[in-house]
């Protein structure tokens, strides 16, 4: 054998290497894209505007809605979003190639999540405090509404991209990842909207965030495993 | 003739037993006759939507050839060499990697293999070289430091820094085929590499494959152009092939 792989050339980059590399290639992408990158926010912001009009603009019954239709509006926000995660690469054969590499599928799985989350996820906790103003949300449940969301829509993502891996291979994936991810996400509702509504009316929310934090740990640990074999499977076909 | 088979069988046992570990020593025993056997497939079957592509499929890839498989459209062609990538796991049989079951040494064989499939896996919004960083950092086999030379050895010097959505479709594959200048890997599996790439573009990617097979690659390819390879060029044929052995 004339040939080793080994021999004469550049070493090897580590996961941290291999992680950044995605990071550093989705957020690229991202943003030249735009459209990706502002669709879900502008669609968080129209429901928020949209739902004092179709219900009622009263400020007491719009505080008393808030939390919920906040969560609500994220949720759907980041399922709305998760179609387009590996869709690209499919439809361009990157996704073949990412799957063919000898690098632990799961980091890049994990990295391309989390640069999805900052992009959609930290971007909406980031403008939430805004819809909360919007729909009369009291100053103390602001601290709540953005600390539940930033633990909950990782996990959102998370799962989120289970069932976008799942789907990737059929021509309309879109109505299936709702199907298949809605019911997990509804823990994930519950918990984040009580923890809201628990800051508003001056309870301990450490419970709320404690289960809210302990879905993220549970998804980070298992979903990039579970993504990974998605793909594979998805490809498979 | 007779001193010659024993040698090889020796060397053969040899080889496979005590220095399996260390074969980078074992060139001179290509003198003997034995060239080593990077990919061997065995009684592989598949069907696709109650077809039988193909039954009992057997043949052997050894270090140094260049196999393309024929057939027509529809015969199974992407098929094959999806299977043998590892992407596709529809398919009985056996297929090994220097001998050893492809399953067992998953990430050795991605380590030394290069896929090209039929979409070019060329991110639109992305470089010429943006693109090639990124498997760069996919794959450990591509030498990150060579880009400028390679993407300059394909024909696309001066495009460089220009999304590949502003390419040609041919200049886009060319941005992959790029990946062949800065392989290290031995194993080549090549779907359709020359779609819509001009004829001096074909003939500079023959060279190329010679050059790796001479290297002690192989190379394992579909394309619907006449080879002009003047080497050690097989041919399998899945038309014909079906069920029988080469």
């Amino acid at each position: 054998m004339t040939m080793k792989t080994n021999s004469g050339q550049p070493a090897e980059i580590g996961m941290a290497g291999l992680f950044a590399a995605t990071w550093r290639r989705e957020f690229l992408l991202s943003f030249r894209r735009k459209s990706d990158l502002v669709n879900p926010l502008i669609f968080f912001l129209m429901v928020a505007t949209l739902f004092p009009l179709g219900v009622s603009p009263e400020p007491g019954f719009l505080s008393q809605l808030a939390p919920g239709v906040v969560w609500v509006a994220a949720l759907l926000a980041t399922l709305l979003s998760m179609d387009a995660l590996f869709r690209s690469d499919y439809e361009d054969g990157s996704l073949e190639q990412l799957l063919l590499s000898p690098q632990p599928l799961f980091v890049v799985v994990l990295a391309k999540v989390l640069a999805h989350w900052v992009m959609t996820g930290l971007a909406l906790t980031l403008m939430a405090p805004l819809l909360g103003l919007m729909l009369f949300l009291p100053a103390e449940g602001m601290p709540g509404l953005m600390l539940s969301l930033l633990l909950g829509t990782p996990t959102l993502s998370l799962v989120g991209a289970i069932g976008a891996a799942l789907t990737v291979g059929l021509k309309k994936g879109g109505v299936l990842i709702s199907l298949l991810v809605l019911p997990l996400y509804i823990p994930v509702l519950i918990f984040g909207s009580s923890a809201v509504q628990a800051a508003v009316t001056g309870l301990p929310l450490g419970g709320y965030l404690a289960l809210l934090g302990a879905l993220l740990a549970l998804a980070l640990g298992l979903a990039p495993l579970a993504i990974s074999a998605a793909l594979r499977i998805s490809i498979s076909s | 003739m007779g001193i010659k088979l024993s040698l090889t069988v020796v060397s053969q046992s040899v080889y496979n037993g005590a220095f399996r570990h260390y074969r980078p020593t074992l060139h001179f025993l290509k003198g003997f006759g034995l060239s080593e056997q990077l990919l061997t497939v065995k009684g592989l079957f598949c069907e696709r939507d109650d077809r039988v592509l193909f039954s009992n499929l057997n043949f052997a890839l050894h270090a140094g050839e260049i196999v393309q498989i024929e057939g027509q459209n529809g015969s199974g062609k992407t098929t094959l060499l999806r299977i043998l990538s590892g992407l596709s796991r529809h398919y009985e049989g056996d297929i090994c990697w220097r001998g050893e079951p492809v399953d067992e040494v998953r990430e050795q064989y991605c380590r030394e293999l290069l896929y090209f499939g039929h979409q070019a896996g060329v991110k639109a919004v992305l470089t010429p070289e943006e693109n090639l960083r990124w498997y760069a950092a996919l794959s450990p086999s591509i030498n990150a430091h060579a880009i400028a030379d390679a993407l300059w050895q394909v024909g696309l010097r001066g495009y460089e820094d220009v999304p590949c959505h502003s390419l040609s479709a041919g200049q886009n594959r060319r941005v992959s085929l790029a990946r062949l200048y800065l392989s290290q890997a031995p194993l080549w599996i090549l779907d359709e590499p020359f779609t819509a790439i001009d004829k001096r573009g074909v003939a500079a990617k023959e060279q190329l494959l010679l050059q790796h097979a001479r290297r002690g690659g192989s190379v394992l390819l579909t394309t619907h152009h006449e080879l002009g390879i003047q080497g050690p060029v097989r041919k399998i044929n899945l038309d014909q092939l079906a069920g029988t052995s080469t």
